[in-house]
């Protein structure tokens, strides 16, 4: 639809392709900048501390003199790294997650690109993550770093399986891996979201809840974990491995990597609003309508989608001020003995119902 | 400068390096055994700790402490100075209870020069030493739970140890190395004042170690992190020497305060909080339930604490007045005599401990009847509780190498001397 707009805007296709693709880009920069001093914001409460206060109104403008000085860093690469992959590794992080906006629907108007299988392509580009945090961990040539991306490789891959597990619950319920028509599908009041059972009739609908339920903190559980968020921070545990698979980076390369986890909490966070709390659709219904002025309805979609986005962010950073990390085994048992069962019961009583 | 030749080092020491080992070879497909080196610069070691461990994956196979990167030579210093002079150094051995080991040093010596200082001196040795344990403890706690990933708790807990440094600045004059006690009493006397904000402290306490508690007490994570991590049997804390929370978690019911009672703790009602479980979890439950015990020890100091004199007035071995240095010629003929030649205690040795935060802080003394002490011996609890490390993390992951750690608590000053 935007594309299209762009389309005919510009009379290209190829620029209108690179502006959409831009979109993002300008969206995460943003969003970073704000979940940074939100971060802080957070853990500085939380902590009984005020957080930055000297740089702009309560500090709102730290974050963007933290870009600053770290553009200015020496961007070091240890002497007995493997170059290629060290400068490689977190291009393809971020990558990884950048890509992934690609197929959020950030509202009816604006989706970078409208895939039919826009849940499989977010898994799918996900998965590079975790290559790219492997290289950074076997590149930097340091054990901590090794250790780190280990773990990562081996958490992240695990806590896919009881991803998926709720996800095919989803397509089982609604029949589509677009997330756009998934949107569509809740329009209405969030009596239609599928956490709430979505648009199914009769008792159905109620039989469905708790199973959403526990589907919706499920995918939550595991898309934390899949991020690298505390609790599940093992890789970057810095009072274990020091800073985990990043431990050798700095400057620019450094800044990539926080980027990337940023970027990858919104994209999880998305990913579980786009499935269960109506994605872009508002609770309410639209002023837009109420005034007719339709042109209206996507921005105000655009801000309920940010909002829920942003709600779970917080959510995540809530998490990972208050509770202590995991250790390894530990994190396995709770993704291959709680999880991945709960998962599987759960996806096999929501086919049950649905064939009924 | 000369370049060292192999002859300039100690056989023992090349010996010791090729023995060691440290190579990793890939000849068996399932030799995957790494050699991971922890520290001395490492955010979870508390200070400059090296720990070279032996990991198959995550596993932990072997573990050495290498220890000595903070030392400082103090036992060799103390040789050369004065009673008086070592006093500010010891601020620096255990640094998260410079008051504590103030009390526990001159302690010694008094007891080298057989001295008694004042009730009241006694008893406000007695309030800074239980001030300096909630601090330490409380610094303790919340570095256990930031190595375990609980990041907010570490800053609640300074928050409430900054107020007893702020209760220090008002007694001691400083907040840090106190340097607060003198042989035969104390420098400067508690204001009534002092003894008010340290009750209000005192009160609001309580309410606030809850709130840590609570955080912490039912996290299932955090529990399940502790539990069961780094046991060991009483037997064994015996058999090392293990001293303060690691003996009274390992459910041995020691303590200096009550076994070898010094001041007037025979006189204060408390409890020694034991568990049997031996575990990380039991010495962070140790230290919470010491935290309370403190505050009820120094309720009851507030409360018994007479008026009187602060500092001995024994002149040959106690610095005099300042007021009366400049106006009195034989104050200031003692004065010159102590500060330059030093207090002089009968020939002899002596040993002398106290329940430090961390355990057993204990002064050897031999004095051959001159100024300074012919040797001096620091019998420190983190070095002694240092050398359980080994037995504690092997078989354990790389991840509780660090709560481990933070339950030992050590503070490499102490260690290292």
């Amino acid at each position: 639809m935007i594309f299209e707009f762009f389309a005919d805007l510009l009379g290209s296709q190829i620029l209108s392709a690179i502006i959409i693709a831009a979109l993002p880009l300008v969206f995460i920069i943003l969003y970073v900048l704000l979940a940074n001093w939100l971060e802080r914001k957070v853990s500085a409460h939380m902590q009984d501390r005020l957080g930055p206060m000297r740089v702009g109104w309560h500090g709102w403008l730290q974050p963007i003199a933290d870009m600053i000085k770290i553009l200015q860093k020496e961007d070091i690469v240890a002497k007995d790294a493997d170059r290629k992959l060290f400068s490689a590794a977190p291009v393809l992080v971020f990558v990884g997650c950048y890509a992934a906006f690609a197929a959020i629907p950030f509202s009816s108007a604006f989706v970078g690109a409208d895939l039919e299988l826009g849940l499989l392509y977010i898994l799918a580009v996900s998965s590079i993550v975790v290559a790219g945090i492997l290289m950074a961990g076997w590149a930097s040539n340091n054990k901590y770093a090794l250790i780190g991306a280990v773990r990562s490789a081996a958490q992240i891959i695990s806590y896919e399986i009881p991803t998926v597990f709720i996800i095919l619950c989803i397509i089982i319920v609604s029949g589509t891996l677009n997330l756009t028509t998934l949107s569509e599908q809740q329009s209405g009041t969030f009596l239609n979201w599928y956490i709430l059972g979505g648009d199914v009739e009769g008792w159905k609908k109620f039989a469905l809840i708790p199973f959403m339920f526990i589907g919706f903190i499920v995918m939550y559980i595991s898309s934390v974990a899949e991020s690298n968020r505390t609790p599940f921070d093992l890789p970057e545990a810095e009072s274990e491995l020091v800073a985990g698979y990043h431990t050798e980076y700095s400057g620019m390369k450094f800044a990539m990597y926080l980027f990337a986890e940023y970027a990858n909490m919104f994209v999880v966070s998305a990913l579980v609003v786009a499935m269960f709390l109506g994605g872009y659709q508002s609770p309410f219904g639209y002023v837009g309508d109420l005034i007719n002025v339709p042109w209206l309805i996507p921005i105000e979609q655009f801000f309920w989608f940010t909002v829920k986005g942003l709600f779970f962010v917080f959510v995540q950073m809530w998490l990972r001020w208050t509770l202590p990390r995991l250790r390894v085994d530990q994190l396995m048992a709770l993704c291959w003995k709680y999880l991945i069962p709960i998962a599987f019961v759960n996806l096999l009583i929501i086919s049950f119902l649905m064939i009924l | 400068m000369k370049k060292l030749v192999k002859e300039d080092i100690h056989p023992k020491i090349i010996q010791r390096l090729l023995s060691s080992e440290t190579e990793i070879s890939f000849d068996d497909a399932l030799e995957n055994e790494m050699v991971l080196n922890m520290g001395p610069q490492h955010p979870a070691t508390h200070g400059v700790l090296r720990l070279v461990l032996r990991l198959d994956g995550e596993t932990v196979v072997a573990c050495v402490p290498e220890l000595g990167y903070l030392h400082r030579g103090y036992e060799k210093m103390a040789e050369n100075m004065t009673y008086y002079e070592f006093i500010p150094h010891t601020d620096r051995l255990d640094y998260l209870s410079p008051p504590a080991n103030n009390v526990a040093f001159v302690l010694a010596c008094e007891k080298l020069a057989g001295l008694e200082a004042p009730v009241r001196a006694n008893y406000i040795r007695m309030l800074v030493a239980e001030l300096t344990r909630m601090g330490s403890h409380l610094v303790a706690i919340g570095a256990l739970a930031m190595d375990v990933g609980a990041l907010t708790v570490f800053l609640w807990t300074l928050r409430e140890r900054e107020k007893i440094l702020d209760l220090f600045d008002i007694i001691c004059g400083a907040r840090f190395t106190t340097s607060y006690t003198r042989i035969g009493g104390v420098a400067f006397d508690v204001t009534d004042e002092a003894l008010k904000l340290t009750k209000n402290f005192i009160d609001q306490f309580e309410e606030k170690i809850d709130e840590i508690e609570k955080l912490l007490n039912s996290n299932k994570i955090f529990i399940s992190r502790l539990e069961g991590v780094g046991v060991v049997s009483a037997e064994d804390a015996i058999n090392l020497g293990l001293t303060g929370p690691l003996l009274r978690g390992s459910g041995v019911e020691h303590d200096l305060r009550r076994a070898t009672p010094y001041l007037f703790y025979n006189e204060m009602d408390f409890n020694v909080p034991t568990y049997k479980e031996g575990d990380c979890l039991a010495r962070y439950f140790v230290r919470c339930d010491e935290l309370r015990e403190s505050a009820k020890i120094i309720l009851q100091v507030m409360d018994k604490m007479p008026k009187g004199e602060i500092i001995l007035n024994s002149p040959k071995k106690v610095l005099p007045k300042k007021t009366e240095i400049y106006s009195k010629m034989e104050e200031l003929i003692h004065d010159f005599m102590i500060v330059n030649y030093g207090i002089n205690p009968p020939a002899g040795e002596i040993y002398s401990a106290v329940e430090n935060p961390k355990g057993e802080l204990g002064f050897y003394i031999v004095s051959k009847g001159e100024g300074h002490p012919w040797r001096l011996k620091i019998r420190s609890p983190s070095f002694v509780n240092l050398q359980s490390l080994p037995k504690l993390v092997v078989g354990h992951m790389l991840s509780d190498v660090v709560a481990i750690i933070g339950s030992i608590d050590p503070i490499m000053g102490e260690a290292d001397k």
